[in-house]
């Protein structure tokens, strides 16, 4: 059953597992069965068509208690079939989904998982979206961790039901169990040709005992038949019908919509507010004015004024006729160009050493050659396509929201504390998303749809114009970075420093912080694989001035830009190939540990012993990204081959990127060739999308991504001044080779952006014999490429 | 003052202030939100419908501008055109968050059918109004192209 009302999201698909409560509220030891739907037997099987299915009757059959869940812990979380599964009699799979939908195809994945253990009907299986609460444990979908986290537990899931649907066969026919086998969503009697249908078996089978996890087979690899297969979307036959439920989509009785007018510095202050012509305005209803925000940024939202109204349209206008005297805050002297010089300044002094092995100071001193680079990459803004938008529904006492989260517990909490109310009060529940980004794991704009609503006593929608997304963001971190390297008499590196600046992500929660975290310095600064002999990493302070916030990747971004720029730089300075000197840098295949030298390293909150930084694993997909593009083939003047590869959370990609500069200095890309080592893979299709998503991701803010400031307030507002790349510049070849892997899956949402950049400005270097070290690489930057080409480094 | 429109081969009483884009009238006060906000000033595409046939972009176009018109919407939307690219759409799962989708298949519904057999620079033309942040270009360009086999 899906959200498939384009009306009112029904109570019962809104709630998503809210319809199967009762089970859930008691914690049922059972798994849970649904009871709705037509019940419809007699369907003759093919090949033994004198059979007719009976009807079983659960109730005849006197059974014990069933005992506590014994699955509530396993790895990952809670595994007890009820909270994933329902089945109806009529034989439908309903699978609760609690991640966000947000384009990775989640809804899809998950569901594979489950139906794979579970033997399902894959025809029959549906998704209930999951509202916020802590019973699915972690659903806060960043990180590209929904499948690594979900692999094992759902699987454990959906193996329960099925050896209870199992046991349920054999105890009706009185046969051992392992004289009924499932497949397809029907038990069948191995000793004849007899089959019972999950639908008929389900109430039976939720009344029996759930097995231990000792007790559970899960299927080997070679037995699936959902996961790692090319199984077609769940979402896409309602996306072309226009028949999907995002965020700005919601709809409820009597709703009214507002838009914000925000200060437009962080902690900027509104001051006096004449709103007469806004009221004015046809269709304005009401303005609401909303308390400054004070530091930390947190998740609250950032004031200003509500302007109600009886469609966006006219809240749209009545907020133009607004006329308010905002007051300067303490962010009204941020100005980009300024703060860069500061960025860099510091980047040029050491900072705190993260990392360290050997003397990169003595080996330096007595290198044969010594490089020097220094990048610069500015604030980006994760721009999905559907703005932040909610709804809230204040009845005096309860709380429900309807938005496009990633976050949905998270996003319940806040609310509790914003609106100062108990959280068992508040229902949240995700819409599907218009892409998020990392922008939608800050519910700040849920905090504002709660609090007009609960001021104006009517569902109300807030919807984010485009200019407002741009300008009052959680952003990615500006950066300026230095690194060093010291070749010997062969070219070969034997000292490697590279010292990062960025404000904190920290710094939106405790404004205090200005140092990079670990977390933040292992996004490919501190986890870098390379052999050097002597190698530090470092960091320098910086302090937010704008909610910095996540983006597609993180810090990735930026780090992947310098190291796998300055290994293409040293190549240069060597004389070599960049493919070539890059497998030389990451050296033999081992395992690496930055802890060993001193990083407090949290490897994506995974153990390195499961999840290691295996350079075997980074030196493959190098080499068969190179023989996907035909590394060192020949091209015509203007052409070039740049490659980057990076780890990130846990998968491994490497990017060969074309580009060809005309004579005007105008970039194009004319293919992308890209190899991916994600270990096990659920769908071969969501990771070629992910893929070329995320590289045409990271190659758009690459060539144009830059957020400025100016007085404290954002410059750019609409798709103009902050460009993205369109149809006619994504290249026309792109290519993606999926390493075959049994290693346990890693992430492929994210891990595709970082090399993007890299490959490109090694690409124009390859073309031109100009490198470019600031992003974004159009402007300013490409300028240099009108000169005629000469080789520097 | 009302108005009366003509949306997806149906009259609707429109009641809303002139000037109010089309975008809004859909979406709020019919409540059919196939149609898409993205940027409210005719850059990015997601508000894509057809009048008289042709790709319009709905947040820019008051909806009193178009008493005498033929609007077309994703809900609408139908012919060899359009089923040729939904089927290609779904063959190719060409969405990922699916919210820009609504304008891309009103752009390529009207471009196979103007061009049955669009080559790659006839695509971009015709596509390269319509932003989608999940970048699923490539497979637009394949399912375009299978959608003209389809015809």
């Amino acid at each position: 059953m899906l959200m498939r009302d384009l009306g009112i999201i029904p109570a019962q698909h809104a709630g998503g597992a809210s319809d199967q409560a009762s089970p859930y509220v008691n914690l049922s030891r059972r798994a849970f069965v649904g009871g709705a739907g037509l019940f419809v037997l007699g369907v003759a099987l093919a090949g033994c068509s004198s059979y007719i299915e009976p009807e079983i009757d659960a109730a005849a059959f006197d059974l014990a208690d069933a005992g506590p869940s014994p699955l509530t812990e396993v790895k990952g979380g809670d595994a007890t079939p009820a909270l994933w599964i329902a089945i109806d009699k009529d034989g439908a799979v309903k699978i609760t989904c609690h991640r966000s939908e947000m384009g990775q195809q989640v809804w899809t994945s998950m569901a594979q998982i489950v139906a794979d253990e579970l033997e399902a009907d894959w025809e029959k299986v549906t998704i209930v979206q999951a509202e916020g609460h802590q019973r699915y444990g972690d659903q806060n979908t960043d990180g590209s961790r929904s499948v690594r986290f979900n692999f094992h537990r759902l699987r454990v899931a959906g193996a329960a039901m099925r050896q209870m649907l199992v046991a349920a066969a054999a105890l009706y026919w009185k046969l051992p169990e392992d004289q009924c086998s499932a497949k397809g969503g029907l038990v069948s009697n191995t000793q004849n040709e007899e089959t019972l249908s999950y639908g008929n078996l389900a109430e039976l089978a939720g009344r029996l005992t759930i097995p231990a996890e000792a007790d559970i087979t899960l299927k080997t690899p070679k037995e699936w038949r959902y996961i790692n297969a090319e199984i077609p979307s769940l979402t896409v036959p309602r996306i072309v019908k226009g028949d999907s439920t995002y965020g700005i989509d919601v709809k409820r009785p009597g709703m009214v919509y507002a838009v914000v007018a925000r200060p437009p510095q962080l902690f900027g202050r509104t001051g006096s507010v004449d709103d007469t012509k806004t009221l004015a305005v046809p269709g304005v209803l009401s303005t609401v004015r909303l308390p400054d925000a004070k530091p930390p940024a947190l998740f609250q939202p950032l004031g200003g004024v509500a302007v109600v109204a009886r469609d966006t349209w006219a809240a749209i206008e009545g907020r133009r006729a607004l006329v308010i005297a905002w007051r300067d805050g303490p962010n009204a002297g941020y100005d980009s160009e300024t703060y860069a010089k500061q960025l860099q300044a510091t980047a040029r002094r050491s900072g705190k050493v993260r990392r360290s092995r050997g003397d990169v100071g003595s080996a330096l001193a007595s290198a044969k050659t010594r490089v020097t680079a220094e990048y610069y990459a500015p604030h980006l803004n994760q721009s999905p396509m559907e703005p932040p938008s909610a709804t809230a529904e204040w009845d005096g006492d309860r709380l429900e929201c309807w938005a496009c989260v990633q976050d949905p517990q998270s996003t319940r909490d806040t609310l509790a504390e914003a609106l100062g109310i108990d959280k068992e009060n508040i229902k949240v529940t995700p819409t599907w998303l218009g892409g998020a980004f990392g922008r939608k794991s800050k519910p700040d704009f849920v905090i504002e749809a709660a609090l007009i609503a609960r001021e104006v006593g009517k569902p109300v929608k807030v919807t984010w114009t485009r200019e407002d997304d741009i300008q009052h963001g959680y952003y990615h971190s500006v950066s300026a970075q230095y690194c060093e390297a010291g070749l010997d008499e062969d070219g070969t590196c034997t000292a490697w420093l590279h010292r990062t600046v960025f404000p904190p992500i920290s710094s939106t929660f405790d404004n205090s912080v200005d140092e990079p975290s670990d977390g933040e310095m292992g996004m490919g600064a501190t986890d870098v694989p390379f052999a050097a002999p002597n190698l530090r990493v470092e960091s320098g302070d910086a302090t937010g001035h704008l909610r910095i916030g996540w983006l597609r990747s993180v810090a990735n971004i930026y780090h992947a830009f310098a190291v796998q720029s300055f290994a293409a730089e040293l190549a240069h300075a060597a004389g070599r190939d960049q493919k070539d000197y890059l497998l030389e840098l990451i050296g033999p295949p081992r395992k690496i540990d930055p802890a060993a030298e001193g990083a407090t390293y949290g490897n994506y909150g995974a153990e390195l012993e499961e999840y290691p930084i295996d350079t075997g694993r980074l030196r493959r997909v190098v080499e068969k990204a190179a023989e996907l593009a035909n590394w060192g083939r020949k091209l015509p003047a203007g052409r070039g081959l740049g490659i980057a590869v990076h780890r990130s959370f846990l998968s491994y990609i490497a990017t060969v990127v074309e580009v060809a500069v005309g004579k005007d200095g105008a970039i194009s890309i004319p293919g992308v060739w890209l190899a991916v080592d994600a270990g096990t893979v659920i769908n071969p299709r969501h990771v070629r999308a992910q893929m070329e998503g995320g590289t045409i991701y990271g190659l758009s803010n690459a060539l144009y991504g830059a957020i400025t400031a100016k007085n404290g307030a954002v410059v750019q507002d609409n798709f103009p001044s902050w460009r993205l790349l369109r149809m006619e510049e994504a290249p026309r070849d792109f290519k993606v080779a999926i390493i075959p892997s049994d290693a346990p899956p890693g992430g492929v949402g994210e891990p595709a952006t970082p090399p993007a950049a890299p490959a490109l400005a090694n690409a124009i270097f390859a073309a031109t014999g100009h490198r470019l070290r600031t992003l974004p690489l159009i402007g300013a930057e490409s300028s240099k490429l009108k000169l005629p080409a000469k080789q520097t480094t | 003052m009302a108005i009366t429109l003509k949306i997806n081969g149906k009259s609707e009483t429109i009641d809303a202030a002139p000037g109010t884009p089309l975008l809004w009238v859909l979406r709020d006060h019919l409540g059919m939100t196939g149609t898409k906000f993205g940027c409210g000033i005719a850059q990015c595409g997601a508000c894509t419908v057809h009048v008289d046939g042709q790709p319009t972009r709905a947040c820019i176009t008051p909806h009193d501008s178009l008493e005498d018109a033929e609007i077309t919407t994703i809900e609408g939307v139908e012919g060899g055109a359009a089923d040729a690219i939904r089927k290609a759409w779904v063959a190719n799962d060409v969405p990922q968050c699916g919210y820009c989708q609504s304008g891309q298949i009103m752009a390529a519904t009207a471009l196979l059918r103007d061009n049955p057999t669009p080559d790659d620079a006839a695509i971009d033309e015709a596509m390269s109004g319509n932003l989608c942040r999940c970048a699923t270009y490539m497979s637009i360009r394949r399912a375009i192209k299978q959608a003209a086999s389809f015809a």
